[in-house]
């Protein structure tokens, strides 16, 4: 048998010569190396962000894509890489980026007036190479108007970015880059989350019990991993549980950042809350 | 041995000619002074076998075929000689400004770097001719036998100690640079030679001539000796050109910005230093504006030129001229000059280049100089301001901030207890709610009830609150023109199917959207900010 199964090679194998190469031989999957991207959740869904690839976070408004983008950012700029950020429709807000934990002197901020703009830029930010991550925001761009964007550019910043160290991460409101990405998350948000200072309970679903001391605390996001072609199978073989419970998706958690005068005037309230329990004995409300 | 001299022949012909090379292969001849008295002043060699003379005029000069003519130029020479300068402070600290066409050096020690005197006058030639010069250099004992000897002598010559009035006895008196009474004088006593000149009894000589014959008669032996006036070194480089013929487009200006950078390098080369900041300033060409001079009843042109004036900073100090050109090509694309230019200058501040050694570990970093000619492309894309770093303004007013420029941050090696205290561990950051600010602003409706927005209208689109944090009330600067009084409201909104599909919003409407919106108590408005997302 080994030696029929031997003549057979040998036959498939001179027959193939001019058009493939040991056609027998075995190609080893491409293993990426991935950075973090700052929430566990995440990192334990898809192995981290794949280097040298395309990502592509998509989701409607309000679906967690800028946390998750700024969060990255947070995690690369924290390792001291320099990051560039092209933003379609100039919406970055440093503010709650630096409260994330972006250093924002590591970012290079490019703010376009539309996605012609957009795409010159990235494409000059990719070919002068060294970034450690490089994220097109076309969020607010009309869908419209990216599902104008012709496949083969997406394909060209792919291969621009293939064995380089740079992560480029591509936001948008919905799925554009199809197979050129390497890793693929759609976002969708759950539930917001509201709490007061008083003991009136939690709001969450009521209609307006408004009352002074109410705060957005936050909101749950849904992460699906659309696609994934960066694992390496080691990873996939610890992490087969993960995917089979959960069916590649993973919840996270963000948190609202408390601006200066939300946290002066919630310790103002605290006090008059305060003092009116030692004065009447019980709750009061406004 | 502990002086060398540099003389620079025809110093008003080479300070042209460094700023066209081309010109050295064909005859070439200057003229000066304001037409219709334009007259030679200088001409090479080949122009002078071809006959021209000094004092001929413009319009004589240009019956000559095959003479190149071109005007002197002071800016030029202003730069030449600045180029001379820096060849003499790239080999000793210590040299003087003699003359325009002329440098004294002190060389005392450089035997430690050069075998002989020979190979200091050849490598002072060398780098002379880096900087666009052809030199004569000299060196001997004294600082006065070194300049004559570099006016006198073609190449290189090196005086021996104690034979200095031998060498310098073949030469003509007319290297002593005596006035011109003196020189009279001499000729009608038949005295051509150094050497004649240093047999004359000194006492009779300074009886006929006084304290000028007698410096001039110890000059010609060779025996003068003298200290060095010390020239302090400058940190400005300049380089200029003059064009007869106005240039408009921007290839050839960038032909001859390349020029001008190639010297200026090789200047900064030569000093071991870099360029930190560029100061461009162009003469534009303008309109020419007729006036009547009343007093003199005479028409006349005044012509006022227009100014162009540019800078190129550099985060890291450099001396790559290729670079510092397409950093320049880019800046006049973005921002080109209103009027063809006339005249040409350069300026650099010198600084300390800087040296960096790269770890092996370190992340990735984009190149220093790449990334520079990369942001300004990305300038001329976008425009001056839309690209840099971040970075927050201290105050409370909402959503201030500035784009600075971007700067390659100092690399710092990771790891250690000093980074370990100073950064924050991964695994304690927090998932913050990021925002994406609406700039501008959006101007919207909300209708209240009982202080609280129960529904908003915006872009178009009607949705019902259904939760609400605030009114969170900030004002400030209200002891400047521009202060502002806001009350800011997190507001959870839905939005009916049907108005998401009519909206003249650029993007679909969330099904729940948490907006941030804010009263301006001042324009009695309500305004979106922005959205949680």
């Amino acid at each position: 048998m080994s030696s029929k199964a031997t003549a057979l090679r040998l036959q498939v194998e001179s027959a193939l010569a001019s058009r493939v190469a040991s056609p027998f031989e075995y190609r080893d999957r491409k293993i990426f190396e991935t950075a973090p991207t700052g929430i566990p959740a995440l990192d334990q869904l898809t192995g981290g962000l794949p280097r040298g690839s395309l990502t592509e976070i998509y989701g409607p408004p309000c679906s967690g894509r800028t946390s998750v983008l700024i969060s990255a950012l947070a995690s690369r700029t924290a390792e001291s890489e320099v990051c560039a950020l092209v933003d379609a429709r100039d919406a970055f807000d440093p503010h709650s980026a630096e409260a994330a934990g972006v250093k924002l002197q590591q970012l290079l901020w490019v703010r376009c007036r539309n996605i012609d703009q957009a795409l010159r830029v990235t494409d000059l930010l990719i070919q002068g190479g060294g970034f450690g991550l490089i994220a097109l925001d076309l969020s607010d761009t009309a869908t419209k108007t990216v599902r104008g964007v012709p496949l083969n550019v997406w394909f060209r910043f792919r291969r621009a970015v293939e064995n380089t160290p740079t992560i480029f991460i591509l936001v948008g409101q919905e799925s554009n880059a199809k197979t050129c990405a390497s890793l693929v998350l759609r976002l969708r948000a759950e539930k917001a989350r509201w709490s007061q200072t008083a003991e009136e309970g939690d709001v969450e679903g009521a209609t307006l019990p408004h009352s002074p001391g109410i705060l957005l605390d936050g909101w749950k996001g849904r992460a699906e991993m659309v696609r994934a072609r960066a694992k390496d199978p080691e990873w996939m073989r610890q992490n087969v549980y993960v995917m089979k419970a959960r069916k590649d998706e993973a919840d996270f958690e963000t948190e609202a950042i408390r601006n200066h005068m939300q946290e002066f005037q919630l310790r103002a309230l605290d006090l008059q809350a305060g003092i009116r329990k030692k004065s009447r004995g019980g709750a009061g409300t406004r | 041995m502990a002086f060398a001299s540099i003389f620079v022949p025809n110093f008003i012909l080479q300070a042209v000619v460094r700023a066209e090379p081309e010109l050295r292969e064909c005859a070439l001849a200057l003229t000066d002074g304001n037409p219709p008295l334009c007259k030679v002043v200088t001409m090479d060699e080949k122009a002078a076998r071809a006959g021209i003379q000094p004092g001929m005029t413009k319009a004589n000069a240009e019956q000559f075929t095959g003479i190149a003519i071109r005007v002197r130029s002071q800016a030029e020479e202003k730069t030449a000689h600045a180029a001379l300068l820096d060849i003499g402070w790239s080999i000793s600290p210590r040299i003087e400004d003699t003359a325009e066409d002329a440098i004294a050096l002190d060389v005392a020690g450089l035997s430690y770097l050069f075998e002989s005197e020979e190979e200091i006058g050849a490598e002072l030639a060398r780098r002379a001719r880096g900087c666009g010069l052809t030199v004569r250099t000299a060196i001997a004992a004294n600082v006065e036998t070194a300049l004559v000897a570099a006016r006198g002598f073609p190449g290189i010559t090196v005086i021996p100690a104690g034979q200095e009035a031998k060498y310098l006895s073949e030469l003509p008196v007319e290297v002593l640079s005596p006035s011109e009474e003196i020189a009279e004088t001499l000729k009608r006593w038949g005295v051509r030679t150094c050497g004649a000149f240093a047999e004359l009894p000194v006492l009779q000589l300074s009886e006929r001539l006084g304290q000028e014959g007698v410096r001039l008669h110890a000059l010609a032996r060779g025996e003068s000796a003298r200290s060095l006036s010390i020239a302090e070194p400058g940190l400005m480089f300049e380089e200029g050109m003059e064009l007869e013929d106005a240039v408009e487009e921007l290839d050839p200006l960038s032909f001859l910005l390349g020029r001008l950078l190639d010297q200026l390098c090789a200047r900064l080369t030569a000093r071991v230093l870099a360029a930190g900041t560029i100061h461009v300033r162009f003469e534009l060409q303008t309109s020419a504006e007729n006036a009547i001079d009343a007093r003199k009843s005479v028409f006349f042109e005044k012509h006022a030129p227009g100014l162009y004036e540019t800078q190129l900073q550099l985060p890291i100090p450099t001396r790559d001229s290729k670079m510092l050109l397409k950093l320049l090509r880019l800046r006049l694309q973005f921002h080109s000059p209103a009027a063809p230019v006339q005249k040409i200058l350069l300026t650099a501040e010198a600084a300390r280049p800087r040296a960096t050694q790269n770890g092996l570990f370190l992340p990735s970093f984009p190149d220093p100089e790449k990334l520079e000619i990369t942001i300004a492309r990305i300038t001329n894309v976008v425009g001056e301001g839309n690209v840099g770093a971040p970075s927050l303004v201290d105050t409370h007013r909402p959503g201030t901030f500035r784009v600075e420029r971007f700067a390659a941050p100092v690399r710092t090696k990771r790891g250690g207890k000093k980074a370990a205290v100073q950064e924050r561990p991964r695994e304690f950051f927090k998932i913050s709610t990021s925002f994406r600010a609406f700039r501008p602003a959006i101007s919207a409706k909300l209708e209240m009830e009982a202080g609280i927005p129960i529904s908003v209208v915006f872009h178009g689109a009607c949705g019902h609150v259904l939760a609400a944090s605030g009114p969170w009330r900030t004002s400030g600067d209200w002891w400047q023109e521009d202060f502002w009084n806001q009350e800011e409201w997190d507001l959870q909104i839905q939005f009916p199917l049907i108005e998401r599909h009519n909206a003249a919003f650029a993007n679909s409407l969330p099904s729940d959207g948490l907006y941030v919106f804010y009263y301006d108590t001042l324009r009695r408005s309500w305004f979106t900010r922005g959205i949680y997302d």
